[in-house]
């Protein structure tokens, strides 16, 4: 970790509302001695964590190496942020967070090697971990087996609820619906043409658009087509799209795959000013890779962007790029990182412990109010109660927020009537 | 030449109970379950090695495309484990219970007629073996009968490796695609995830390397053996000989293929899950470089090179997660360039001479490297 100063301190009044009631837990952030005499290690911690009288151990497992580390470097950042952050206000129950990282490497075994690394060798309080389903599937068992918190980012396509997850980031429905409710309301749109990768993600996310569509707002899919991983030729459906003209185009293609998808999609006389082009799956980050100038003009439907205005956001952004640098962007996911670390932190002081079974069982409920996307607060199944965002690109590799939902939407991992 | 004989005889007798030492009694003592289990996982790969000895080392086929066999062997395996673990009451919350969970996701409402069989273990375990053989054989008789070989064989088992990858991870639905098949449980109702049924599982894993390391010194030090070392040295002699070359060739290619295929099912039973990621190009050609690293013609050398480079691997990620990339290339960069023949090379060519004890050892190998 860097010795520098922690450089900001995050909305500590609404965080202490939020703990209101439990005045001696607030003051804990204030006063680390008193804390630890209120919070002995045997009392916290009864199942032989890495808990001392000076410090907790969590683990950050992402993939650093491979295909995937382009993707995973930015929430590893973002955890990092999140625990110097904390350290800064006095720690969780009055004790230094430390990490230990391991390298997932892009692979599904290395990350199940790894993550019971964490929890049988180093007997971590929690993970910030995983990206791709393909590494969460692959630990879940692990973590469920031996007895784990695992803090996982991304947004995904749902059909799973653990007691040893909480997923920060939004099941398919979050990302889904508001976003083609707004798109029928504003465009007017009555066709819809679905493009994937191909993998269980976008064909689940699909399937639940699809529903959607045709079930509940009664319109029209006109076509629905998926790619291999890495693919880079997208002429033929893009053809295909030019004689189909479908009202909006929904893309979920991820990876490098997007970068020929927009270039080849502008080079063929596509505008996306004029042709509605909707994707859940391009955030800050790939724009990086895609060139703002092939994607402006393309809407994006996701819970988070840096462009939010609200304090939490601008003092995040800040912090992020005093700690990262000036060049970095923040993407969706970056964002539901950061936001593992506190939400671990507030259900621990909830729980008034580092237990496993406890910290699990007290998560229900826990509020962060201090997120920069917004207030969240964490439901029954484990995922979080959070907005949908439609966010317009900018040619500056941006998004322009177009409109947001009034309230939360719920967190439905089983979405009937979707299946 | 007889005391030569003999003296490498000895020698690769003293380099099997080392190695059986090593794994069968220093190993477990010295570590925790965890990192045993980790050594278990190494050992699979092994197999794959022990295979490449044979068929690469003496017989001079290149394949880089063994991941395919270790897959196959282990997703007949993990077929069976996730059949068992998919039972009606574990499965209650999908649309349709009792089907592997990836299939519900995929909207499949029945077992594909393909996924029944390994409903019966005796079936698994026979297709663990046979499924691979009988696709190395089909190859192997498609190339070795036109004279296919040498690099082009091997852009072919590349090719081979791709296809299925991309067959794996496209067939999501009958697959569990790139995700793989997870969350493995139990072997007849025997949990494997437990502490104890670890211990058993690596030694059973042991037990089998040993045993196929023996089967193929018996090969090896057979009239068979030697018609392959002659296969690999001047391929056009044997056949003006009047040996059918392409039937040896294939049958060592399906024995190798078979022992990958050992490995891979071993794997599923001691990770508890099954991947594509195993199946690609990039860890086929990692096999090979375990072989090379250890001695592509000494079945000690692979075994132990294998067990180097994935100790080695598992050293540095934990140590510089950033970084280790790097010192991995830079120790197979080391060993190519300071020891061809791999880590055996180093003991038989550069420590052996040394002792001075080592009477009549005369530094000549009775397999000596070709050219290549």
């Amino acid at each position: 970790m860097s010795p520098r100063k922690p450089p900001f301190r995050l909305a500590t009044p609404s965080r202490r509302q939020l703990l209101a009631g439990a005045a001696a837990l607030s003051a804990a952030a204030f006063l680390p001695q008193r804390a630890l005499a209120d919070f002995p290690t045997a009392q916290v911690n009864t199942t032989g964590l890495a808990v001392t009288d000076a410090d907790v151990t969590v683990g950050i497992l992402h993939s650093v190496t491979g295909t995937m580390a382009i993707s995973e470097t930015g929430s590893v950042e973002a955890e990092k942020l999140a625990i110097e952050q904390i350290n800064a206000q006095g720690g969780v129950l009055g004790r230094k967070v430390k990490f230990i990282q391991e390298d997932g490497a892009s692979d599904w075994p290395t990350f199940a090697e790894k993550a019971k690394k964490l929890l049988v060798n180093d007997k971590v309080a929690s993970v910030m971990g995983c990206w791709t389903s393909a590494s969460r599937k692959a630990v879940l068992p692990v973590f469920e087996q031996y007895n784990g918190m695992l803090y996982y980012p991304t947004f995904y396509e749902g059909l799973e609820a653990s007691k040893n997850v909480i997923y920060t980031g939004q099941e398919a429905t979050q990302q889904i619906i508001a976003g083609l409710n707004w798109v029928q309301k504003e465009k007017n749109a009555k066709t819809f043409y679905l493009l994937g990768s191909d993998y269980i993600w976008p064909r689940t996310s699909n399937k639940i658009a699809r529903k959607h569509i045709e079930n509940f707002l009664k319109l029209k899919v006109v076509g629905e087509e998926y790619f291999p991983l890495g693919h880079t030729q997208f002429n033929s459906v893009i053809n295909k799209m030019k004689l189909t003209k479908p009202d909006v185009i929904y893309a979920i293609i991820v990876g490098g795959s997007n970068v020929a998808f927009y270039k080849q999609l502008k080079a063929a006389g596509v505008d996306l000013t004029k042709q509605t082009l909707m994707t859940i799956s391009v955030t800050e980050d790939e724009i990086l890779g895609i060139g703002g100038e092939n994607i402006v003009g393309g809407y994006a439907c996701m819970k988070y962007f840096e462009s939010l205005d609200n304090t939490n956001n601008k003092s995040f952004v800040a912090a992020f790029k005093k700690m990262w640098g000036d060049n970095i962007v923040i993407g969706d996911v970056t964002q539901a990182a950061y936001l593992g670390p506190w939400l671990w932190k507030l259900t621990v002081e909830k729980a008034g412990s580092f237990d496993i079974d406890k910290v699990s069982g007290a998560s229900p409920g826990v509020e962060f109010k201090g997120a920069p996307e917004g207030y969240v607060r964490i439901h029954e199944n484990h995922h979080l109660w959070s907005k949908t965002r439609v966010g317009r690109a900018r040619a500056d590799g941006q998004y322009d927020l177009i409109y947001e939902t009034a309230d939360l939407m719920e967190p439905d991992p089983f979405p009937k009537g979707y299946q | 030449m007889a005391a030569t004989r003999t003296d490498s005889r000895s020698l690769e007798l003293i380099g099997f109970a080392l190695i059986a030492l090593l794994i069968m009694v220093v190993l477990p003592l010295m570590l925790d379950i965890f990192r045993l289990n980790l050594v278990g996982k190494y050992l699979t790969y092994a197999f794959v090695a022990v295979g490449l000895v044979l068929c690469w080392g003496h017989t001079g086929i290149l394949s880089l495309g063994q991941g395919v066999f270790f897959g196959l062997g282990g997703y007949c395996m993990a077929a069976f484990l996730k059949l068992e673990a998919s039972s009606v009451e574990n499965t209650r919350i999908q649309s349709t219970p009792g089907i592997p969970d990836f299939m519900d996701w995929n909207q499949l409402t029945e077992l594909p007629f393909f996924w029944v069989p390994f409903k019966s273990l005796p079936f698994a375990l026979i297709a663990v073996v046979a499924v691979p053989a009988i696709a190395a054989f089909i190859l192997g008789a498609a190339m070795f009968k036109r004279r296919v070989g040498g690099v082009y064989f091997a852009i072919i088992t590349q090719a081979l490796a791709s296809v299925l990858t991309i067959l794996i991870i496209g067939r999501q639905g009958y697959t569990g695609g790139i995700n793989g098949i997870t969350d493995l449980r139990t072997l007849l109702g025997w949990d494997i995830r437990t502490d104890n049924a670890k211990y058993i599982l690596y030694f059973v894993c042991c037990f089998l390397l040993l045993g196929i390391m023996l089967l193929a010194r018996f090969v090896l030090a057979s009239k068979l053996g030697r018609i392959l070392v002659a296969t690999r040295d001047q391929e056009d002699r044997v056949r003006f000989s009047g040996y059918d070359v392409a039937n040896f060739k294939i049958f060592v290619f399906c024995l190798a293929s078979a022992m990958a295929a050992i490995g891979g099912a071993m794997f599923a039973l001691q990770v508890g899950f099954m991947s594509p990621s195993f199946v690609g190009i990039v860890p086929s050609i990692e096999m090979v470089i375990f072989c090379a690293v250890g001695g592509r013609h000494s079945l000690v050398g692979a075994v132990v090179g294998t067990l180097v480079v994935n100790w080695g691997k598992t050293l540095f990620s934990e140590s510089f997660p950033e970084l280790w990339l790097f010192a991995m290339g830079g120790l197979f960069i080391a060993v190519v360039l300071a020891f061809p023949r791999g880590l055996a090379g180093l003991v038989t060519d550069q420590l052996i001479p040394r002792l001075p004890h080592w009477r009549g050892w005369t530094h000549r190998q009775p397999s000596p490297a070709p050219a290549e």
